[in-house]
């Protein structure tokens, strides 16, 4: 477990105040200048040393994703903090906004340096809105006290921070739809490449970032990338996260903990374990919503990293875990999942589109068990159809709950069948 | 499903003005752009005409919660210097935009999996029970109005809802009750964990951070 002093997020249950007075004391901005004085290639250097991985979902390692940006385009570059949340499931960023927007804030500026930003966009979902204002609180202190602005805290860079709220679509999460929802549009994804490090906000090189990725990076600057690449499972899945647990657990939380936690621990030490004891629980979704649902069998063993989850077939995600127990029927479970979806799609690609709306209908059918069982096949052949055939991966999400429901619960697709056939004679 | 935008229904007033203290705010959000962009300012300005619509909807009888007249997005088009069309698709686009009016009282119920598993078919109901309203629907004197939404991000404080800015939390039946008693009263209701829980800290007590939770008194 995961000892008190390498926790990176002291005030995440909001005990004590997100106001910079107390932000320092927990030791946000501490000599910020001197790690901005190490200069642009080091800061990368560590990051990439670190083993951070993005905590927004694909867990893209950081420090490259930060190295792509280029050294002279002529032109402004931009950060991009990605706080959108909105995958089911997951809740983390909300706690880091409004509890500890310092942190997040001295990100900003060390992550913009490194990239060669004079500005950073925090693009918070609208829904957030007593959440932002206190972003909003802590940029004007942030700037009342020199550690943003003109020569942010005496770094010698000059560095805006501003806040833009979004208005309620699921899809502006993801990068190039959250970008045109930045400049004013829908939020609808633009094809790669030109990838956002090229032409991004504005057709400016542009890097967005989760909030969680952006916070974590002034503790890893100042302890060092040694410090956090020994936390966690090994180097390709270090340092701490934060994890939602949500569903029926006896104490649903967020808990920052070490990469790689067996879940059976997580849930157990930090949820008062599953509702009913560990043998009433039918299945978990990993890492939010579009991750694909583990049975019990592979929960009794498996540790929440972003490579054992992709190898036991589902992902890490943003580590919304969302647990299930007996009593619950998974197949609605998963049907409202593609209700989420069919509501969410930007409407763009016509896979997407029309077939998460499938999706929906069949599994409203699947529910009730008006279906024949040869209609399980198509379902997933469908899925298939749309998964990889979009130019984001809302696509892909809508069809991988399904996929994972067919996978590991067709007995029960097939019984509630039966059943129904069986009640309609 | 919200009520569509209609262009030519009998509620559009004839024009919008933002007022003083707003145009004050729309030069500000229009200067956090850079030159020429500010078409970006869009979003920022529909949520700023809504939230004037309902400052001046809790005077009106019965009483008008935030929508964006057709007129404001006009008004907002001309401002920013786009085609009108732009920012209809803006508006139209996203859920939080009401293109028709709404009680002084929005109540959005969050029935993704992650509430569903934790009890929201009961808070939809109790809603519905008390407020003698259904999905989309105002109630007579203006002050309730009723939606469905997707996940808000609050799922280990599961099941949840939004009532125009605030997040009420860990509802059950009986809590979801006097967070409406109170409001049909006028009165506001604690936001957050109506359990009493800070933030999305375990029921019970911390498990993680003894120093700090000592400190804050509350292991």
């Amino acid at each position: 477990m995961l000892s008190d002093q390498d926790r990176i997020f002291t005030n995440i249950y909001g005990w004590n105040s997100f106001s910079l007075k107390d932000a320092k004391k927990r030791g946000d901005w501490d000599k910020t200048a001197d790690i901005i004085k190490l200069g642009r290639d080091k800061i990368i250097e560590e990051m990439k040393a670190s083993g951070l991985r993005g905590r927004g979902g694909a867990g893209f390692p950081t420090g490259l994703k930060w190295s792509f940006m280029p050294k002279d385009s002529g032109k402004p570059h931009y950060l991009v903090v990605n706080a959108d949340e909105s995958e089911p499931g997951t809740c983390k960023d909300r706690d880091i906004l409004r509890y500890e927007p310092h942190k997040l804030l001295e990100g900003c500026l060390i992550a913009g340096f490194a990239m060669g930003a004079n500005a950073a966009y925090i693009y918070i979902r609208g829904e957030f809105y007593n959440e932002g204002s206190e972003v909003e609180r802590a940029i004007a202190e942030a700037y009342d006290a020199g550690l943003l602005g003109k020569n942010a805290a005496g770094s010698g860079w000059d560095f805006d921070v501003y806040l833009h709220r979004g208005a309620g679509a699921y899809i502006c999460g993801e990068e190039t739809a959250l970008i045109e929802s930045l400049e004013g549009n829908k939020g609808q994804p633009r094809n790669k490449p030109p990838f956002p490090a090229m032409a991004g906000l504005y057709s400016c090189p542009t890097t967005v970032n989760n909030v969680e990725t952006i916070a974590v990076a002034p503790t890893i600057m100042r302890r060092g990338a040694n410090w956090f690449s020994n936390l966690g499972l090994n180097e390709k899945n270090a340092g701490t996260k934060l994890f939602c647990i949500s569903g029926h657990v006896n104490q649903p939380c967020n808990v920052e903990e070490e990469m790689g936690i067996p879940l059976k621990e997580l849930i157990e030490r930090h949820c008062g374990g599953v509702r009913g004891g560990w043998d009433n629980l039918l299945g978990v979704i990993p890492g939010g919503s579009s991750t694909p649902v583990l049975t019990k069998e592979t929960c009794d063993s498996i540790n929440m990293d972003f490579d054992s989850l992709k190898e036991a077939g589902s992902g890490l995600g943003t580590a919304g875990v969302i647990v299930m127990d007996k009593s619950t029927d998974i197949i609605y479970a998963i049907a409202r999942l593609s209700q989420f979806y069919m509501h969410e799609s930007c409407g763009q690609c016509t896979p997407c589109r029309e077939g998460a709306g499938w999706l929906w209908r069949v599994m409203t059918r699947m529910v009730k068990g008006q279906a024949t069982i040869e209609e399980i096949d198509m379902l997933y052949e469908v899925t298939k159809e749309i998964e990889g055939h979009t130019i984001c991966a809302l696509g892909d999400a809508a069809a991988w709950p399904v996929q994972g429901l067919i996978r590991h619960f067709r007995p029960e697709m097939e019984k509630r069948i039966m059943e129904y056939r069986k009640a309609a004679a | 499903m919200k009520k569509p935008f209609d262009l030519y229904a009998d509620y559009q007033p004839e024009s919008f003005e933002f007022n003083k203290a707003n145009k004050k705010k729309v030069d500000m959000i229009i200067a956090k752009y850079p030159k020429g962009r500010q078409k970006s300012a869009t979003m920022p300005l529909l949520d700023l005409a809504q939230r004037q619509i309902a400052e001046e909807g809790i005077k009106a009888n019965p009483p008008v919660g935030g929508w964006i007249p057709r007129a404001a997005m006009d008004k907002i088009a001309e401002i920013l210097d786009v085609p009108a069309v732009k920012v209809y698709e803006v508006a139209s686009f996203y859920s939080m935009y009401n293109l028709a009016p709404v009680g002084k009282y929005l109540i959005q119920v969050c029935t993704t999996t992650p509430c569903w598993l934790c009890g929201s078919d009961e808070v939809v109901k109790t809603c519905k029970d008390h407020l003698g309203i259904g999905m989309n629907e105002t109630t007579k004197d203006g002050k309730f109005s009723l939606m469905e939404v997707e996940c808000l991000g609050a799922c280990v404080n599961a099941p949840m809802v939004q009532i125009n800015d605030d997040y009420y939390e860990d509802l059950t039946e009986k809590t979801m009750k006097e967070v409406l008693d109170l409001l049909s009263e006028d009165m506001k209701p604690n936001v957050g964990s109506q359990k009493g829980r800070k933030g999305s800290m375990a029921v019970s007590g911390p498990t993680t951070l003894d120093k700090e939770a000592k400190k804050a008194g509350v292991a």
